[in-house]
């Protein structure tokens, strides 16, 4: 890792920002049948955080903390989430991703279900875009070479 | 031959900006876009999918599966930006 050198000033910023900007980023996603928002623009918020850490601190800080078979991981389960609440739907007897149904499993009449529905699909596109995000970074700032991490 | 494009080009580039004249105002509520199937998701967003927001229920719910396909999109772009460029350490292939 080349590392020019460590500011502190910058270096204890982040270190109080970045657990505000995660947080706003799940209230985002959270938020998002009340208020602009949701999985996309809360997953890119999430991803930024992380970002910030790479820059303030350095790769194998970050990776200490969110490694790379984890984000890879989580780049396939937010799809799964998605597609797997569609199938419940299709299990228990409704269309593909016809949410109303999910009142048989849910403690929710058919219409309040279908936010909680929205609200679990809004989680897997979140998990995605946040985890797609980081993903590319890092292999476009460091030519794919993680381990010499060339930033 | 280059004076016969640049008439071509001009008289197709006119053809499009004569066609803009007839659309409808940016916002006008009696355009045919905004008469099909918007005055239902607004009126009906908060008794039907108990969303107050109408672009979320949208996005989620009346058009969940256009959403699916938008994240399978995002999914296919870091699947080949991993396949593209991550190299390991003990790659001899490069």
């Amino acid at each position: 890792m080349i590392r020019l050198y460590d500011d502190l000033i910058i270096q204890v910023v982040c270190r109080i920002m970045i657990p505000l900007i995660q947080f706003f980023a799940l209230y985002v996603i959270a938020h998002g049948h009340y208020s602009p928002g949701g999985g996309f623009q809360g997953g890119c918020i999430l991803a930024a955080s992380f970002i910030l850490m790479v820059i303030a601190y350095d790769l194998d800080w970050m990776k200490k903390r969110f490694s790379e078979i984890k984000n890879t991981f989580m780049v396939a389960l937010g799809i799964f989430i998605y597609a797997l609440i569609g199938l419940i739907c299709i299990l228990l007897g409704a269309e593909y991703l016809n949410y109303g149904i999910l009142h048989k499993i849910l403690p929710a009449d058919p219409i309040k279900v279908r936010a909680l529905g929205t609200l679990g699909i809004e989680i897997g596109v979140g998990i995605t875009v946040m985890a797609v995000m980081v993903s590319i970074f890092l292999n476009l700032t460091t030519y794919g070479r993680h381990e010499k991490g060339e930033v | 031959m280059k004076l016969f494009a640049i008439i071509i080009v001009f008289m197709t580039g006119a053809a499009l900006i004569y066609s803009t004249l007839d659309m409808p105002d940016w916002g006008d509520p009696n355009s045919p876009a905004s008469l099909h199937v918007s005055p239902r998701y607004i009126q009906k967003t908060i008794e039907e999918a108990a969303t107050p927001n109408a672009v979320t229920s949208v996005l989620a719910d009346y058009r969940g599966y256009d959403t699916l396909g938008e994240t399978t999109v995002i999914f296919t772009a870091a699947v080949v930006c991993i396949l593209l460029l991550r190299r390991f350490e003990n790659d001899k292939t490069v």
